[in-house]
């Protein structure tokens, strides 16, 4: 029942107007997310954050604060997959406009307990009753496309969903065969999940298909998390004046994000890290060669940011554990934790 | 007391719903929880308060097009949901709320235009409010064992209530308040942020309520009462967490400062005292079953209880309207309204092409295969056990470690001491798992009946959420300890029987594990019972009680 759940996505928004998100610059620690994050902003085909940790740790704000962060998209105005190009947008929805306009990056929260319609998108009941009309709703897979797909508790997804989603992050294409359509769209998105372990472990293939992980924790020190308070305060009493403050921060951050992503295709990867890279894995064990590209377009994607002609050992080991902790082989009477196990093989093989 | 506080709870909830998130009233259904959710329905929020039910469907929460009305009328009908309005929701059984629910909820919290009381009548050990609730509600206060007041609370007045909320913006909280606010939240290992934030607004609240602009101390202990004391790890969980005491970095740096630092700690101290004095003494031990409970039962949401609408081997489909869970079966649908299109016709007066009523829709219904919970019963009777207890454990993981392309929960009892127990209730978790298996003690008698008992307690729970629970008994069968804890043999046997019967009545698979030495008959018997496998294994290993069971 697809037209029930079209409201879904769309939040209600009540009076107060919509209010700037918290600035991905203004949060406090948490380097290791924000540098996946980024590095994901940089190259889109690292593939995907997951970021696993305590609650309220800033988790969600982050994925907002960094699309917020991110230059508009430009894309056809009615287009329901945010093509680019008319060309590119699909028969079925009947583009006549080819209006470009320029669209905030998509933010699209898959919500636990979500239809399988609502996800893939589905025939439009709602048309095909009243008006006897065979039309393709699209779901939130289509607007998640050339933006964020973010799923909060993404180990309690259900199966069904999960599997859903492996093909689609897989494929990059969203094909529906049902209730007699037969429809195919792009969906090209980077997964940003967020979990806490101690309420169930992630399937072996969802992880895999994070390009990257990381681990949070609540701040430590007890000035740290003053300064967390203190941040939140001052943007819930203005949230207006707080993100105009971080403005240039912010700008600064936009700009090294676009230099980066123009610098990226001229970042050169010697042979020695190549195989740097595959010892690694090696060593570690992990199934399947996507660590080795995680790892490489991590390592490029920190190189460009850095303004560095060529990736190197250094770059490496500052993203391998991000990009090969969730990879490895689990053993369940090994107790050393999966981001000990990633810095002991880096120590050992890129000594 | 707690009444006094119940007052202060509300008075601060409505100043700032929405930035404290809510309240999380723990009390079962009675006369006194009925005089707090009076005084709650009688309190002037600035939004209006709307009663959910955890069955709610998504048309009724979120709104959307109104498919009945929408076939009567031939036009599209929406209809607003609970959410599409700000609004104080109230939240009844709110223990018993699926995980989905919980999630929308939690979803709208965070959209900053609800706020929610979620009235927790858990009762059981395991039942709990879902965690990711009760992380975002700012305030909490529990009425077991609470007594009628002999005055009831009086809700806030409209024009306080006003005047209270013209302050509350301008309040400030000193900046060592903030800190001392903090560490204590370190002291008591709550890590959540969204702790702080929310009894510092808790304390400028009760400093607005007061017609103050500057919190005190006493704002804030009163706010530590009711935003950060549930929070708080019972101490032996806190302390690992804890870095070394967090002054000695900060000294060499404010030489100058020692006596501030001081008087911060015995601040803390202050608030530490007042926190745990805020709770009935064994509402901290409750919480935690709760939270490790819910944690360990979190793999409910990857799977369990699915009376199955949405996937599985397709079943005919059936007449009945859409509730935003189940989809319309359309090809059945048009099949079932097809031949009355002329008779409707006729009596049509606006020309319809199609004309469909609400008894034709049909929904589509699947089945599905639930997942499987297998249940140990592992005999830890004996420093001879120890062996056994630790292949168990060895098994146990084993078995976890397959149970991703399985789908199987994993559950432990153990049999020891006088009475059994339940040491790990169903999971999928690997961390959960590790942390309670690790330093699992053995000795003493042999607790058959007893295990036998909560192992088909915990099926049974199983079986209620939709999975299928089957048991494995790994002993040597002597059973010493009666159901009553008496050490008596003859009876220990007899109450092991009637259990085994039990289960057998109730229809779980099981399987008996004989790891004594030689095979024991009394074992085979009550196997028989069972209806159960039964397999002879001395000297089990991990490997080869896994290999058993697969």
């Amino acid at each position: 029942m697809t037209a029930l759940h079209r409201n879904q996505a769309t939040r209600p928004q009540p009076a107060s107007g919509a209010k700037p998100p918290f600035p991905f610059t203004a949060i406090v620690g948490q380097d290791d997310m924000r540098l996946a994050m980024i590095l994901t902003a940089i190259d889109p085909l690292i593939g995907g954050v997951l970021v696993f940790g305590d609650r309220g740790t800033g988790k969600s704000t982050a994925v907002r604060g960094l699309a917020a962060l991110l230059p508009p998209i430009r894309a056809v105005r009615a287009c329901p997959v945010n093509s680019a190009d008319p060309a590119h947008c699909p028969d079925w929805a009947g583009i006549t406009n080819p209006t470009i306009v320029e669209k905030p990056t998509p933010v699209v929260d898959l919500p636990l307990g979500v239809s399988e319609d609502r996800v893939t998108g589905a025939l439009d009941v709602e048309r095909a009753i009243a008006q006897g009309v065979k039309a393709f709703e699209p779901g939130l897979l289509a607007r998640a496309n050339r933006g964020y797909l973010y799923i909060d508790e993404v180990n309690l997804l259900e199966d069904h969903i999960v599997d859903l989603l492996l093909d689609v992050a897989q494929s990059g294409e969203n094909v529906v065969e049902r209730d007699g359509l037969s429809i195919r769209h792009a969906a090209r998105f980077v997964l940003v999940g967020s979990g806490n372990p101690e309420e169930g472990d992630l399937r072996p293939q969802l992880l895999d298909r994070f390009g990257l992980s990381v681990q949070v924790r609540s701040p430590g020190d007890i000035a740290t998390r003053v300064e967390v308070v203190l941040r939140r305060e001052a943007y819930e009493s203005d949230p207006f004046a707080f993100a105009a403050s971080y403005g240039e921060a912010e700008a600064d951050l936009r700009a090294a994000i676009l230099a980066a992503r123009a610098a990226l295709p001229k970042v050169k990867t010697p042979r020695a890290v190549l195989e740097d890279c595959a010892a690694l894995c090696i060593a570690l064990g992990s199934d399947g060669v996507r660590g080795e590209l995680t790892l490489l377009r991590a390592a490029r994607a920190l190189a460009a940011s850095e303004a560095t002609a060529q990736a190197s050992r250094d770059h490496l080991r500052r993203i391998a554990a991000m990009s090969l902790g969730h990879r490895l082989r689990r053993d369940p009477l090994d107790e050393a934790g999966a981001s000990d196990r990633v810095a002991r093989a880096v120590s050992e093989t890129l000594a | 007391m707690t009444w006094a506080r119940l007052d202060l709870a509300l008075r601060v909830l409505a100043v700032d719903p929405v930035g404290l998130g809510g309240l999380w009233l723990r009390s079962r259904a009675g006369p006194v929880r009925d005089i707090a959710t009076t005084a709650l329905a009688a309190t002037p929020f600035d939004r209006p308060q709307r009663r959910l039910s955890a069955a709610i469907d998504d048309l009724a929460l979120l709104g959307g097009p109104d498919p009945v009305a929408t076939l009567a009328q031939g036009r599209p009908v929406r209809r607003p949901g609970l959410l599409s309005e700000p609004a104080l929701l109230v939240l009844p059984m709110a223990e018993s709320a699926p995980a989905s629910l919980a999630a929308r909820l939690a979803q709208a919290l965070d959209t900053g235009h609800h706020a929610l009381v979620a009235l927790d009548e858990a009762a059981e050990d395991g039942e709990g409010l879902p965690s990711n609730l009760s992380d975002r509600l700012g305030l909490f206060l529990s009425l077991d064992s609470e007594r009628a007041p002999r005055k009831l609370p009086r809700p806030i007045g409209p024009r306080t209530l006003r005047k209270a909320r013209a302050v509350y913006p301008l309040v400030v909280m000193p900046l060592d308040l903030t800190q001392a606010l903090a560490t204590l939240a370190a002291r008591l290992g709550i890590t959540s942020t969204r702790a702080l934030l929310t009894t510092r607004r808790a304390a400028r609240a009760i400093a607005a309520l007061d017609g103050r602009l500057t919190v005190t101390e006493d704002d804030l202990i009163l706010a530590a009462e009711l935003g950060l004391a549930h929070r708080a790890l019972p101490e032996t969980e806190a302390a690992p967490d804890q870095p070394p005491d967090p002054p000695p970095p900060d000294q060499p740096d404010t030489p100058d400062s020692q006596p501030e630092e001081l008087d911060l700690q015995s601040l803390a101290e202050l608030l530490i005292e007042a926190a745990q004095a805020a709770l009935p003494p064994d509402i901290l031990a409750k919480l935690q079953a709760d939270r490790a409970n819910r944690a360990a039962r979190g793999a409910s949401g990857t799977g369990a209880a699915k009376a199955g609408n949405r996937r599985g081997r397709p079943l005919p489909s059936r007449p009945g309207r859409p509730d935003g869970r189940s989809r319309i079966d359309l090809v059945a649908t048009l099949r079932q309204a097809a031949p009355w299109q002329v008779l409707r016709k006729r009596s049509d007066t606006r020309d319809r092409a199609l004309i469909v009523h609400r008894s034709d829709l049909r929904l589509k219904r699947y089945r599905q295969v639930s997942d499987r919970v297998l249940i140990f019963v592992v005999d830890a009777s004996g420093s001879a056990a120890m062996a056994r207890l630790g292949e168990a454990k060895g098994a146990v993981e084993l078995m976890l470690a397959q149970a991703y392309s399985r789908r199987d929960h994993v559950a432990l009892v153990v049999l020891r001491g006088l009475q059994a127990e339940l040491i790990l209730p169903p999971t999928r978790s690997l961390v959960t798992t590790k942390a309670r298996l690790r330093g699992l003690p053995g000795g003493g008698g042999t607790p058959l009946a007893s295990g036998l008992g909560l192992a088909l307690d915990c099926a049974l729970r199983a079986r209620r959420q939709g999975m299928t629970p089957s048991l494995a008994l790994l002993t040597d069968g002597r059973a010493n300890i009666a159901l009553n804890g008496q050490p008596d043999r003859a009876q220990a046997q007899a109450d092991s029987e009637r259990i085994a019967t039990a289960i057998r009545a109730a229809g779980i698979a099981a399987v008996t594990l004989d790891v004594a030495n030689r095979p024991q008959p009394a074992l085979a018997q009550l196997s028989q019972l069972m209806n159960s496998r039964y397999v002879p294994l001395p000297r089990a290993d991990a490997r080869a009680i896994a290999a058993t069971l697969a």
